[in-house]
Parts: structure tokens; C-alpha cells; sequence
């Protein structure tokens, strides 16, 4: 199953990447679980996930073809 | 109470389906507070005006500076030095006499918060720190006032509304600890002046923002209610992010005007412990003498001073991101010019290796290494002193 993972913010400069395509992916923790182990630096960071544009707070199933991405705080004005 | 005006510098609006006089004259009664005038505080308060917001607050504490002048495109250059707040009034002013304008010439605290955003309907967040955004989002909730958020980051920008009112059936309004219940801590969260910032992207987000105000004032189209919109000035991407209040995020919020007092964002900001130590000169002469330290210089080759007063290595900043991993000292020692790009590097070092290694930056770099133990380094200064 493919998922595509897209990055925004200050998260790109650790993910190197605005988007990703993982597979094998059933839910949002298993998506979460692969990128903190990719990127050491993302388990400190601070983001919001969302899965098909629709914020999520705890796990979530995935479907084939779902995004799920990955919003940081911006403070600049 | 129907303001008794002239229609002529509304026409192009007022003539709009679904706008026309009703909407102008909501908007000529409507009171929205501006915090911050800078990239984002601008365009907004420019847009707001012309528009004919009938009574606009700006609140900011700063004077503006030549760095400013690339986004905040209200000021010129004559301007530097002067108040924001001041000089923002008197060009308003000249934009629309027909409008109220309140400067205040203060930063917003708690204590000074809520008396002043009291006077206002509508609030638009135009800071630049995680701390005054909280405040302003905790005071807003308490309030129940509508805050107009922007923010912007690089190439990127977030628009949306918290707080939004009336709502529909059993809709329930988000604010920002809806998202984020707990504030980045300083330096997780690098903002423009880190960052940096293309300058016409805080014009587009602030723009926005006074577009979000005027459809909530005057009741128009579909506002950014409970949905993040992420805008990418690269891409031209839009992205839109439906929100649900979490039940997290409420309890933080400060339910009662003392509570609010009581706050301390600050604090709430600060980083409990940095693994990213900042040192002084003689700090650093006796750390670069442990046998297990690197020093390694991280400004561009040939800047100068060139320094042969101690043993180090170079790795540019242009290049320190793929170099990383190639350092293999446990306690690394950075240094630069005045310290800023090494404290960059320092935090890039610990993003790799987290607490596994010491990581150090020389505050205020090899310029105040060498004023502060009288060393002598061959640097701009001297150059100077000899012409």
C-alpha cells in the first residue's frame, strides 16, 4: 500500500524533502514510527498530522493512496 | 447606528453582489486590533484601512529598521529609527482619514492584554514569538473575541481563524492549543530572523488575513473557519487542513481573567536545558585543550581574521550539513565571526547526535575571543587603524 507522506515547514530541512512515498504503511503510527527512525531529528520536533487533509490526534488507519502530512508551527511575522 | 458617509472611495466594493452598502457600513463600525505591524501587521493594516475598517488598533513596541524594509512595505527608508506604531498612524491616516486609528505604543503583556483587546471585535495576529502568540490565543479564547492567525516561515505561510463566531449547529471554534497545545520551546522553532523569509510571502499571508477579517465582519464567502490553510510562494500550493478542537488543548487554556494574569509565556517558551552550550572566551580556551575536543571553524574560507592562535578544523556552513556525520570528537567546539552561524551549527550537531556529544559555541565568535583576552588577530579593524 502506498501512502504519500507530504512535509512542510522547518520539517523539510530535517526530512530534506517536501514529499515521500512510504509502502507497506497501514496507519499513521507505523508512517510515524518509519520517519523517527529515518530522521532521528524529527522525534523532537513538533507537528501536526493530518491524513487526507483532516487533522488527526491519535492513530489512524490508512487507506491505499491516502497523505498524510506533517504541519509544524511557524512563528514568523 | 448607520455612519454618514461618502460612498465614493468604496464604490468598487460597495458595488459588489452580496457586499454593498450593508457590508460597507458593518465594516465602518467594526473595531479590529492589529498586534504587530511588521510583515504581517502591514499589508493587513494597509488593506484594513482602505477598506474603511471604521476603528483599527495597532499594537507594536518596535522602531523600524533597515532589515524591516524588504517585507514591511509601509515604512521607507527615511523611516528607520522611528515607531512602527507612529510612523504606521500617520501613513494610515493619509491612506483614509475616514478611519479611527489607536496606536499603542507598548508590547502586549498580560497585564496590559485584556483591557486592550476588550475594545476590539475582532483580532489579528501579526507577532513574531510563540510566546505573545499563546498570550494572544489564551486571551482571545477567554474573551471569546475572533483571532485572525497568520504566520510565516521561509517560503510557507499558515492562515486561519480561532475562536470564530457565530458558529453553525454543533460547530465547535478551534484555537491554536487545539493544534499545539504546549508552545515551542526558544530555538526549536526558528523564526524570520533565523530563518530567514522571502519578503513578498508575509505580504501575501498578511493580505490574506485582512481578507479573512473583512469576510467575517461583513458576513461574505467561506472563512478559514477550523480549517489551516498552508500557502507555499515556491509551489504556488495551497493546502487546506480541516481541525477539530482537541480536549488537551482546552484544559491548558486559562479559563478565568486571574488565571490569565497568572500565565507566564515566557516561561512557558524558555528551553528547560539546551544541549547546545553557549561559552565565553575563556570557557573555551580551557575546553579546547581537552584531548577528546575538536575546534572547528564554520565561516566561509577565506574570511577573515585568518586564526593560527590555536589548532582547528574548517567546515563552512555551506557545507556543514553533509559534514556532520564525519566529525568524530565527542566534544565538538564551534566557532564563526560573532557566534551566530555557530550556534546554527552547534544545533545542527545536536538535531544529528542528540546528547551523545558535548556541543559548544563561542559566544560572540573569534571578534569578542580576541577583544576580551587582548589577543591580537589580524582583523577588519586593524586594517583601519594602520590606513
Amino acid at each position: 500500500m502506498q501512502i504519500r507522506i507530504k512535509i512542510f515547514g522547518q520539517l523539510t530541512d530535517i526530512i530534506h524533502n517536501t514529499e515521500l512515498t512510504l509502502s507497506g504503511m497501514t496507519d499513521t503510527d507505523s508512517v510515524l514510527n518509519e520517519l523517527n527512525g529515518r530522521y532521528p531529528a524529527l522525534v523532537n520536533a513538533k507537528y501536526i498530522v493530518a491524513v487526507d487533509k483532516q487533522a488527526i490526534s491519535g492513530n489512524t488507519i490508512l487507506k491505499e493512496g491516502s497523505a498524510v502530512a506533517l504541519l509544524p508551527p511557524f512563528s514568523g511575522g | 447606528m448607520k455612519t454618514n458617509i461618502s460612498y465614493e472611495r468604496y464604490q468598487r466594493q460597495v458595488i459588489l453582489k452580496g457586499f454593498g452598502e450593508a457590508g460597507q457600513q458593518k465594516l465602518l463600525q467594526a473595531k479590529v486590533l492589529v498586534i504587530g505591524a511588521g510583515g504581517l501587521g502591514c499589508p493587513a493594516l494597509q488593506y484594513l484601512a482602505a477598506a474603511g475598517v471604521g476603528t483599527i488598533g495597532i499594537v507594536d513596541d518596535d522602531v523600524i529598521s533597515l532589515s524591516n524594509l524588504h517585507r514591511q512595505v509601509l515604512y521607507a527608508t527615511d523611516d528607520i529609527g522611528y515607531s512602527k506604531v507612529e510612523v504606521a498612524v500617520s501613513k494610515l491616516w493619509r491612506l483614509n482619514p475616514e478611519v479611527r486609528i489607536n496606536p499603542y505604543k507598548i508590547r502586549l503583556e498580560n497585564s496590559n492584554a485584556l483591557g486592550i483587546l476588550k475594545q476590539y471585535d475582532w483580532v489579528i495576529d501579526g507577532t513574531d514569538n510563540f510566546a505573545s502568540r499563546y498570550m494572544i490565543n489564551d486571551a482571545c479564547f477567554l474573551l471569546n473575541k475572533p483571532l485572525i492567525y497568520g504566520a510565516v516561515s521561509q517560503y510557507e505561510g499558515q492562515v486561519t481563524i480561532f475562536n470564530p463566531h457565530p458558529l453553525k449547529g454543533n460547530e465547535r471554534g478551534v484555537n491554536y492549543r487545539d493544534l499545539f497545545p504546549t508552545p515551542p520551546k526558544d530555538g526549536e522553532v526558528l523564526n524570520c530572523a533565523e530563518a530567514g523569509v522571502l519578503g513578498v510571502l508575509p505580504g501575501i499571508i498578511g493580505t490574506m488575513q485582512a481578507a479573512e477579517a473583512i469576510k467575517l465582519i461583513t458576513g461574505i464567502g467561506t472563512p478559514l473557519i477550523n480549517k489551516l490553510l498552508t500557502y507555499n510562494v515556491l509551489t504556488n500550493e495551497i493546502y487546506e487542513v480541516d481541525l477539530t478542537a482537541s480536549a488537551s488543548g482546552k484544559e491548558l487554556l486559562p479559563k478565568t481573567e486571574a488565571a490569565f494574569l497568572a500565565m507566564s509565556y515566557k516561561d512557558e517558551c524558555r528551553a528547560k536545558q539546551s544541549s547546545v552550550v553557549e561559552i565565553d572566551a575563556e570557557e573555551f580556551n580551557k575546553l579546547r585543550k581537552k584531548t577528546s575536543s575538536v575546534v572547528i571553524d564554520v565561516r566561509e574560507k577565506g574570511e577573515l581574521p585568518l586564526i593560527t592562535n590555536f589548532d582547528h578544523q574548517q567546515i563552512p556552513m555551506s557545507v556543514f550539513k553533509e559534514s556532520v556525520l564525519n566529525i568524530k570528537a565527542d566534544t565538538i567546539i564551534l566557532f564563526c565571526q560573532h557566534g551566530v552561524r555557530s550556534l546554527h551549527a552547534a544545533k545542527m550537531v545536536h538535531d544529528v547526535f542528540g546528547t551523545s556529544k558535548e556541543v559548544y559555541s563561542l559566544k560572540g565568535g573569534v571578534v569578542k575571543w580576541g577583544d576580551k583576552l587582548g589577543v591580537r588577530i589580524l582583523n577588519h579593524r586593524d586594517r583601519e587603524h594602520t590606513e
